[in-house]
C-alpha cells in the first residue's frame, strides 16, 4: 500500500516549492511510518477473516494450516448437524423479536429526546447507551438473579428481553442522530398545514430518518445474533443460541465443522453489509457519527 | 385526543416506555446483582462484606484483577498505535479508495466476535500459520506455544477491537481544517511536528472515546479469553462465568461481577472528564 503513504504527500506538497531535503526526508519518513503502520493493521484485521475462509474449504480433518487441499466436506457435513440447525433458528427468533422491540421502543424515545432539551435527555441518554460500555457478562448474571427472584422461568421471552437491553444503544444511537440532522422544521411545517402528529410521523418525520432507523436495526439485529456474554446466563438447553453453540464446538474438542459454519456467517455478512450500503449508506452511519 | 397528545413528540411520554422497560429489566437486576454481593452465602439474608473479604485476600484472585487491568491496558495501547495511523490513511484517502478501506475496516466488526477468535485459534495452533510459517522457515524445531498463553490473548483482542478505535478517530480527524496542517507546512513546521502540534491534539477526543471503548469492552469481554485462554490464563469474565455457572457461587460471582463494574465505571468516568475538557480546550 505505498499509493497510501504517497497519498498523504498531496496535501501537504503545495506548500513545499522551496524545501530542503531535511524537510522532504521528514516527510518521508512521517509517510512511510503512517504508511507502514497502516498496512500491517489492515492485514492483521482482514487477515483471520480470510483464514477462516481459507481453513473451511480444507480437505483435512485437522485444522492445520495451510490445508493441504481443498474440498467442501465440513460444509457438507453441517447438513448432519440439527444442534447447529435447531441453535441457528432460536438465534434468528431471539434477533428478529428483539431488534422489533429495539425499534418500537427505541424510536419512540428518540422522537421525544430529539424534541426536548430538558435535563432529563442527558440522564436517559447514559442509561440508554449504557450497556455499550458496562460488562455485559455482570448484566447477564444480573438479570439471571432478577429472573429467578421474581420466579420467571428462562425462555425465549427472556433471552429476548435481555438481548434488547443490550441492542438498544444502536438503534437510539442512530434515529437520534437522523432526527439532529433533520431538525424542527419540516415537522413544524406539517403540524402547521393542519397534519396530526401521527399523520406528521408516518408521512413527513419517518421517511426522512428511515436510513438512521434501519441501519440502527441492522446493528441491533448482528449485535444480538452474535451476543454470547448475556445469552450464556440467560439461554439454557433449550434456547440454545448460535455463538453459544459454535463456541462449545470451538472450547470443547475444536470441532472443524466450526470452520464452516464460521465460512457461511463470513460470507453473508459480507453480503448483508454491501447489500445494507445500498439500502441505508450504512457507511455513513458508521464511519461518521 | 389523549393519544394525538401522548404522540406529540415535544412531550416526553414518548420515551416513557423504554425508561419504564430498562429500570425494570436492566437497573433493577443490577441493584438485585449488587445486592447479591453482600450476602455472606446464597439465600442468606443480612449484610455482609464477606464476600469481598475472600476476593481480596486470595492472592489467585488479585492476580486475576491485575491481569483483566493489564490486559485492557495493553489492548488499548497497541489498538491506538496500530489503529490511529489507519484512521489516518482513511481520513486522506480518495474517495475510490475510502470504499475498500471502509469494507475492510467495518467487516471484521460486523463478523461475529466468535468467528475472528475460531481465525486466531487457526492462526495461532499448533498447526497454526505462525508455527507452519517459523518451521518452514527452519526458524523453530517444535512448534511454540501461542494459544493458552497471556499473548496470545492480547494479539487477538488487539485485532477484534481495533475498528472500534479506528472508527471515532476517523470521526475526529474529518473535523480537523485541512487549512491548519497547510498552514503549518508553509510555516515550516515539518511532517511530524505538525503531526505531533497540530493534528494528533486536535483528534484528542476521538482518540479518548476511542480509548475508553477499547478498554471498557477489553476487560469484560468473554468468548476470546475463554477460548484463546482455554482456562490457563484466567480473566474477571471468565472468572464470573466459571463462579456463577460451574461452581454455583452466586454471591462470590456477584461480588466479582461489582468490582469489574467499578474498575469499568472509573476509568469510564475518568476518560469521558478527559474528553470533555480536551473538547472544550479545542474549541
Amino acid at each position: 500500500m505505498s499509493s497510501a503513504a504517497s497519498m498523504n504527500t498531496s496535501t501537504h506538497a503545495p506548500a513545499r516549492s522551496a524545501s530542503s531535503s531535511a524537510t522532504q526526508l521528514d516527510q518521508l519518513s512521517f509517510n512511510w511510518v503512517i504508511g507502514g503502520i497502516a498496512t500491517f493493521s489492515l492485514l492483521m484485521l482482514t487477515l483471520p477473516t480470510l483464514i477462516v475462509l481459507i481453513a473451511s474449504f480444507s480437505s483435512a480433518q485437522t485444522l492445520r494450516f495451510p490445508p493441504p487441499g481443498f474440498s467442501l466436506q465440513w460444509y457438507l457435513a453441517l447438513f448432519n448437524y440439527p444442534e447447529l440447525w435447531s441453535a441457528a433458528v432460536t438465534s434468528f427468533q431471539v434477533a428478529f423479536w428483539a431488534t422489533l422491540l429495539c425499534v418500537v421502543l427505541g424510536v419512540c424515545a428518540s422522537l421525544a429526546m430529539a424534541g426536548s432539551r430538558a435535563r432529563w435527555v442527558a440522564a436517559m441518554d447514559a442509561l440508554v447507551m449504557s450497556p455499550l460500555a458496562l460488562p455485559g457478562i455482570a448484566v447477564g448474571l444480573g438479570m439471571l438473579t432478577f429472573f429467578s427472584m421474581i420466579g420467571w422461568r428462562l425462555s425465549v421471552v427472556t433471552l429476548v428481553i435481555s438481548h434488547v437491553v443490550i441492542c438498544i444503544p444502536y438503534v437510539v444511537r442512530t434515529t437520534l442522530a437522523s432526527l439532529t440532522q433533520l431538525g424542527n422544521s419540516l415537522r413544524e411545517a406539517s403540524t402547521v398545514l393542519g397534519a396530526g402528529p401521527i399523520y406528521t410521523f408516518f408521512h413527513v418525520t419517518l421517511p426522512l430518518i428511515k436510513q438512521g432507523v434501519i441501519t440502527g436495526a441492522f446493528m441491533a439485529f448482528l449485535s444480538s445474533f452474535d451476543n454470547i456474554t448475556v445469552s450464556l446466563f440467560l439461554s439454557d438447553s433449550r434456547t440454545e443460541v448460535l455463538p453459544i453453540r459454535m463456541w462449545s464446538m470451538i472450547e470443547n474438542d475444536l470441532d472443524v465443522r466450526a470452520a464452516a459454519i464460521s465460512g457461511l456467517l463470513i460470507l453473508s455478512t459480507a453480503l448483508l453489509m454491501i447489500f445494507m450500503e445500498r439500502v441505508s449508506g450504512l457507511s455513513k452511519f458508521l464511519v461518521k457519527s | 385526543m389523549n393519544i394525538a397528545k401522548l404522540f406529540t413528540p415535544r412531550e416526553g411520554q414518548l420515551a416513557l416506555p423504554l425508561a419504564i422497560f430498562l429500570h425494570l429489566f436492566y437497573v433493577i437486576p443490577l441493584a438485585v446483582l449488587l445486592a447479591s454481593s453482600f450476602q455472606q452465602a446464597a439465600g442468606v439474608p443480612g449484610f455482609s462484606l464477606g464476600q469481598y473479604g475472600e476476593f481480596f485476600r486470595d492472592p489467585v484472585n488479585l492476580k486475576v484483577l491485575r491481569d483483566t487491568i493489564f490486559l485492557g491496558v495493553q489492548v488499548t495501547l497497541a489498538c491506538l498505535i496500530l489503529g490511529y495511523p489507519v484512521a489516518y490513511v482513511f481520513a486522506n484517502a480518495p474517495g475510490k479508495w475510502k470504499g475498500i478501506l471502509t469494507f475492510l475496516i467495518l467487516l471484521p466488526l460486523l463478523t461475529s466476535a466468535v468467528v475472528r477468535t475460531f481465525g486466531w485459534v487457526v492462526i495461532l495452533g499448533k498447526q497454526g500459520l505462525v508455527n507452519t510459517f517459523l518451521q518452514n522457515l527452519g526458524l523453530i524445531g517444535e512448534p511454540i506455544k501461542l494459544l493458552f498463553t497471556h499473548h496470545g490473548v492480547a494479539i487477538a483482542m488487539t485485532q477484534i477491537q481495533l475498528p472500534l478505535m479506528i472508527l471515532p478517530i476517523v470521526a475526529s480527524l474529518s473535523q480537523v481544517d485541512p487549512r491548519l496542517a497547510a498552514a503549518s507546512a508553509s510555516l515550516g513546521g515539518g511532517a511530524w511536528r505538525t503531526f505531533w502540534k497540530i493534528v494528533f491534539p486536535l483528534t484528542l477526543p476521538g482518540v479518548i472515546s476511542g480509548c475508553l471503548l477499547v478498554f471498557a469492552i477489553t476487560v469484560s469481554s468473554f468468548v476470546t479469553p475463554s477460548i484463546i485462554g482455554g482456562g490457563q490464563v484466567m480473566y474477571m469474565p471468565t472468572l464470573i462465568y466459571q463462579q456463577a455457572v460451574v461452581l454455583l457461587n452466586g454471591p462470590f460471582a456477584a461480588a466479582v461481577s461489582a468490582i469489574l463494574l467499578a474498575v469499568v465505571l472509573a476509568v469510564v468516568i475518568g476518560l469521558s472528564t478527559l474528553g470533555q475538557k480536551s473538547r472544550a480546550y479545542i474549541r
